[in-house]
Order: C-alpha cells, then sequence, then structure tokens
C-alpha cells in the first residue's frame, strides 16, 4: 500500500476516535497510538464470544481461546522476524526490559560495566542502573553528538571486553534518531556482552528484522503500534531464553511442582506466570494485521512525508531532530522563550495533542540544556492538514508571548 | 481565541512570566529549598530570610512555564511580610485565587509548585501531590 494524504484520510476512517472526535488533531504518537476498530472489536469479541482461561481447561472455549493467545504470539515472531518461541508477552517494553535485567542477576564474571546511549528513555535507564549497583557494575554512556545522532567512535571504545550488557534504543522517542543498532549489537557481540534494543518506538514505526540486526534482546510495546495499553513483547535469543531465570513466579510459568521445589515451563511459558492479558494479546496481533496490511515501509515513507512538510513549515522554532533520512517521525522543538507546557496549552485550545516536557529523558534534557521540549510524532493516519493545524498553533503560541 | 474565557495566558500572566517579581537570589537565606516537578522537568529554588518570626526577604529563581512563573512571582510577594504561621495557612485555593485564571488540572501541577517549595522551604510537611521537593 502506498500511502499519501488521501489515503491517509481514508485509513483515518479506521479509528472511531477521529469520528467521535471531529476536530482531534492527534500528534503524540510516540506516547501511544489512537486504536482502529478491528483492534476495538477484538477485544469486545474475546470477551463476547472466547472467553476462557488459556492453558487450563479441557473444554473447547478454553482451547480456542488458548489457540488465538499462542496464535498471536506466532504474529508478533513472525512480524519482527524472530524464530519458534522467542517472543514473550509482556505487560509493555519496560516490564520487557526489567525482566531482562532480573533474568541476568548474578551471573556475569569478570565484567565491570554496562553501556547505555545518552538519549535512553528513563525505561532503558532506570533498571540498568539498578542491575549495575545489585551487581556492581558500573554505568557507561555512549555520546549524543550535536547533530543529535550517536557517536558510533565512542561506542567503539566503552564497548569493551568488560562489558556485560550493551542496550540501546532503536530510534529515540525524544530526538526521533534512528540508531544502528545493527552495529551497536554487533560491537556488543564482538565484545561477549549481551545486547538488548529498546524498540518502543522501533517496532512502531519501522520495518523490524531481530536476526538482522543481531541483538539479543528487542523490547517494545504493543499501544504504542494501534494495540491496547497493557501488551508489551520481549524477543530473546531462544538459548538466551533458556538461560534467563524468570521473575514472575507462580501458575502457568511451571511445568512441575511439588512442596519443596518447582521446575520452569517452557518458553514463552516459563516468562508469563498467572493469567495474562488475553484480550489484549489477541487484540495485538489484529494490530500487527493492521499494520502489515499498510505496511512498515509504507509507514515509514509516509511519516517521512510527514516529517518534511512539518520541517519546511515550522520555520522559527529550534529543532532537536538530526535531519530527514535519520529521524524517524517524531520531531521535537522548542519556541525561543516560551515553554513547552505553554506551547502544548496553546496547541490544545486548537484540539492538536502534543506532548510537551522531558519525555521521560531527563538526563537527555539536562544535556541539552532545556527543562524540556515539544514533540509532535506522526503516524499513519496523521496527513498535512494536521500539520498545517500544528503550524497554526505555533503562530499563535508565538503571537501570544510576544504581544 | 484570544478573547475566549478559557484561555490562560491573559495579559496579566503574560506579564509576570516577562518580569516576574522577586526574581534572583538572597546571599545569606534562613531558609532555602529547590523543588521539582517530574512530570515535566521544571525547577524552582524559593530562598527567604526570617527575622523575627516574619519573612523580610523572599525570593526565586525558576526554570518553568509562564503559569509556574507567574504563580512563583504572585506567591512571593503574597507572603512577603507574612508570619511563618501566615504562610503556613496559604492553601492551593490561595494560589489559584491569585493567578486568576481558569486552570485545567494538568496545569495547576506547575501553578502548584512555588506555594509547594516555599511551604518545603519553612520545613512544612506536604501532601506531596504535586511532584517533589529536594534539597539542593
Amino acid at each position: 500500500m502506498r500511502i499519501d494524504n488521501s489515503k491517509a484520510k481514508e485509513l483515518r476512517q479506521d479509528f472511531p476516535i477521529f469520528s467521535s472526535r471531529k476536530n482531534l488533531v492527534y500528534l503524540d504518537n510516540a506516547a501511544t497510538t489512537q486504536k482502529p476498530e478491528a483492534v476495538i472489536d477484538a477485544i469486545s469479541d474475546y470477551y463476547k464470544s472466547s472467553n476462557a482461561n488459556i492453558h487450563r481447561g479441557v473444554y473447547k472455549l478454553s482451547q480456542e481461546a488458548t489457540e488465538k493467545y499462542e496464535a498471536s504470539h506466532k504474529q508478533v515472531e513472525n512480524f519482527i522476524g524472530a524464530g519458534n518461541n522467542e517472543v514473550v508477552f509482556t505487560r509493555n517494553a519496560t516490564e520487557s526490559i526489567n525482566l531482562v535485567s532480573y533474568g541476568f542477576d548474578r551471573t556475569f564474571k569478570g565484567k565491570n560495566d554496562i553501556v547505555l546511549t545518552e538519549m535512553e528513555h528513563h525505561s532503558n535507564m532506570v533498571p540498568w542502573q539498578q542491575f549495575a549497583k545489585r551487581n556492581n557494575l558500573r554505568l557507561k554512556y555512549i555520546r549524543v553528538k550535536e547533530d543529535f545522532t550517536l557517536d558510533y567512535d565512542d561506542a567503539e571504545k566503552k564497548i569493551t571486553d568488560k562489558t556485560a550488557i550493551v542496550a540501546a534504543s532503536h530510534i529515540s522517542n525524544a530526538l526521533g534518531t534512528v540508531n544502528d543498532v545493527k552495529m551497536i549489537c554487533s560491537l556488543a557481540a564482538k565484545s561477549g556482552a549481551l545486547s538488548l534494543v529498546d524498540g518502543a518506538q522501533g517496532a512502531a514505526h519501522s520495518e523490524v528484522d531481530v536476526k538482522s540486526i543481531g541483538c539479543d534482546f528487542y523490547a517494545f510495546s504493543g499501544h504504542k503500534m494501534l494495540g491496547p495499553t497493557g501488551t508489551g513483547v520481549l524477543y530473546g535469543k531462544k538459548e538466551l531464553l533458556e538461560a534467563m531465570a524468570p521473575f514472575n513466579f507462580g501458575g502457568d510459568m511451571i511445568s512441575k511442582v511439588t512442596y519443596e521445589d518447582a521446575e520452569w515451563n517452557s518458553i514463552p511459558m516459563k516468562f508469563e506466570a498467572g493469567t495474562p492479558n488475553i484480550s489484549g494479546g489477541i487484540a495485538l496481533s489484529e494490530a500487527i494485521g493492521y499494520l502489515k496490511k499498510a505496511g512498515m515501509k509504507s509507514i515509514e515513507r509516509w511519516e517521512n512525508d510527514l516529517l518534511k512538510y512539518a520541517m519546511e513549515n515550522m520555520k522559527n522554532v529550534k529543532k532537536y531532530n538530526p535531519g530527514l533520512g535519520k529521524s524517524a517521525g517524531i520531531l521535537s522543538f522548542n519556541l525561543d522563550n516560551v515553554h513547552a507546557h505553554d506551547v502544548a496549552s496553546i496547541l490544545d485550545m486548537h484540539d492538536v495533542c502534543i506532548r510537551g516536557g522531558h519525555h521521560c529523558a531527563m538526563p537527555l534534557m539536562n544535556k541539552l540544556g532545556v527543562a524540556g521540549t515539544a514533540r509532535a510524532s506522526f503516524y499513519l493516519y496523521n496527513t498535512y492538514e494536521d500539520i498545517d493545524m500544528l503550524v497554526k498553533g505555533i503562530n499563535e503560541a508565538e503571537k501570544v508571548f510576544r504581544r | 481565541m484570544e478573547s475566549d474565557d478559557s484561555n490562560m495566558y491573559r495579559e496579566h500572566i503574560l506579564e509576570l512570566y516577562k518580569e516576574p517579581s522577586n526574581y534572583g537570589t538572597i546571599k545569606n537565606p534562613t531558609h532555602q529549598k529547590t523543588g521539582n516537578n517530574p512530570l515535566c522537568g521544571d525547577e524552582i529554588t524559593v530562598q527567604i530570610t526570617v527575622k523575627g518570626n516574619k519573612v523580610e526577604d523572599i525570593k526565586f529563581r525558576a526554570r518553568g512555564c509562564a503559569i509556574s512563573i507567574a504563580s512563583a512571582s504572585l506567591i512571593t510577594d503574597y507572603a512577603k511580610g507574612k508570619s511563618l504561621n501566615g504562610i503556613r495557612s496559604i492553601g492551593s485555593e490561595k494560589v489559584v485565587d491569585l493567578l486568576h485564571i481558569p486552570i485545567s488540572p494538568v496545569r495547576l501541577k506547575c501553578a502548584l509548585l512555588p506555594l509547594q517549595t516555599l511551604h518545603d522551604a519553612i520545613g512544612m510537611k506536604t501532601e506531596g501531590k504535586n511532584g517533589t521537593a529536594r534539597n539542593k
């Protein structure tokens, strides 16, 4: 499918929120996306006609729910190029990252540090800070350059055979920068370090093939890619998921329990203790179906067209973006002497939703020397008219503060 | 839009944002505190000189939005000359009253940060509704 402005308008009709709020200009897709009717229906259909607990009942209804839930794991595996049983469902990318950090506690011998990047979201920073404390490791950060891209020379220097884990975002939620995670993961592999890619934006805004990236782990959230909240994914190489210890214990994750001890179930069940978000998992599969139909390459291209149009039309703002070809459809900006919250509030008066703040990247904002930025982030249903409204709102903000 | 009643950005707010009262630092304050709003990264430092149980001088420095700067300006003006007990009894409704604009619940957090930091500066326990204040 080729997405252009008229196609985007057509796609918009699949999203009920745009008919219930006619004037809505939704440009906060990096925070969460809107949901197509098919996804919303999948949730209610499950409860209306397939509701039963999974992996338990011998009756048809339970088997059907189990099959659907397992099929949605397959759908995800297929979407990111993972092998069989290499995908674990979680609540969100944050939980996926925490799962890995707990799973490898006390397993590193002769390692001194963890390498992250300066542009990480708190969710790919705070778990590692805690991991570093628990495991007596030091944190090192790959530098972000003036042009808002990663300093790969610095990455080569910092990732050494003393590095236990390298964790980096695929696409920065604050800057839009698309990182060369393939290169980072290959540096990690050469140094004998584990690699984890935070794909919260990556899986939503680009075509992902985990085998080609060569990462050990890839984490993402369903709600940032048309799926329901409370759905997340952890991809892990099979042998690593097998080696990794679970941190959530209980039903479904065991194969055998005695009064004294227990043995773990196979993957993914080993990491999915308790009754999971069954309806959410099934609806996530529906969301991926929708994205596949649109085509991730087409989405990337359309976001790039929107970004180009926004860059050209947003003249009087300071942009925190590496530029076309290096960025996904995420554009952080500031108006001179106007706080990002005020920009967001004035835009809200025009029903334009953008984010204003630190984007859960406080250390990065400090490095940039700002309290925060305003951020517009695009998705397949956004149009040039949405950006016109954004520009109009920015001009308005400028007028309000210059009068 | 500018004549809209729902507009928070009225003339008096913008003027306070551009030229706030009591902006700056006190050399040897008797009390001081830095507070921040983790939601948006805003930060404010409030310094006061208390003499004979009265706020003799009060200053603030901040990195924040128009609403929080205007609020800091108004609340520091209001606090000047008050006793410590008088300051303790200032409630959030006073801030809303002083701002004199319609304010959404989210932006109320911005507006209340200065008062909360002032309360923290004089060692008052706060409800912790809007962000956290910490020593600096």
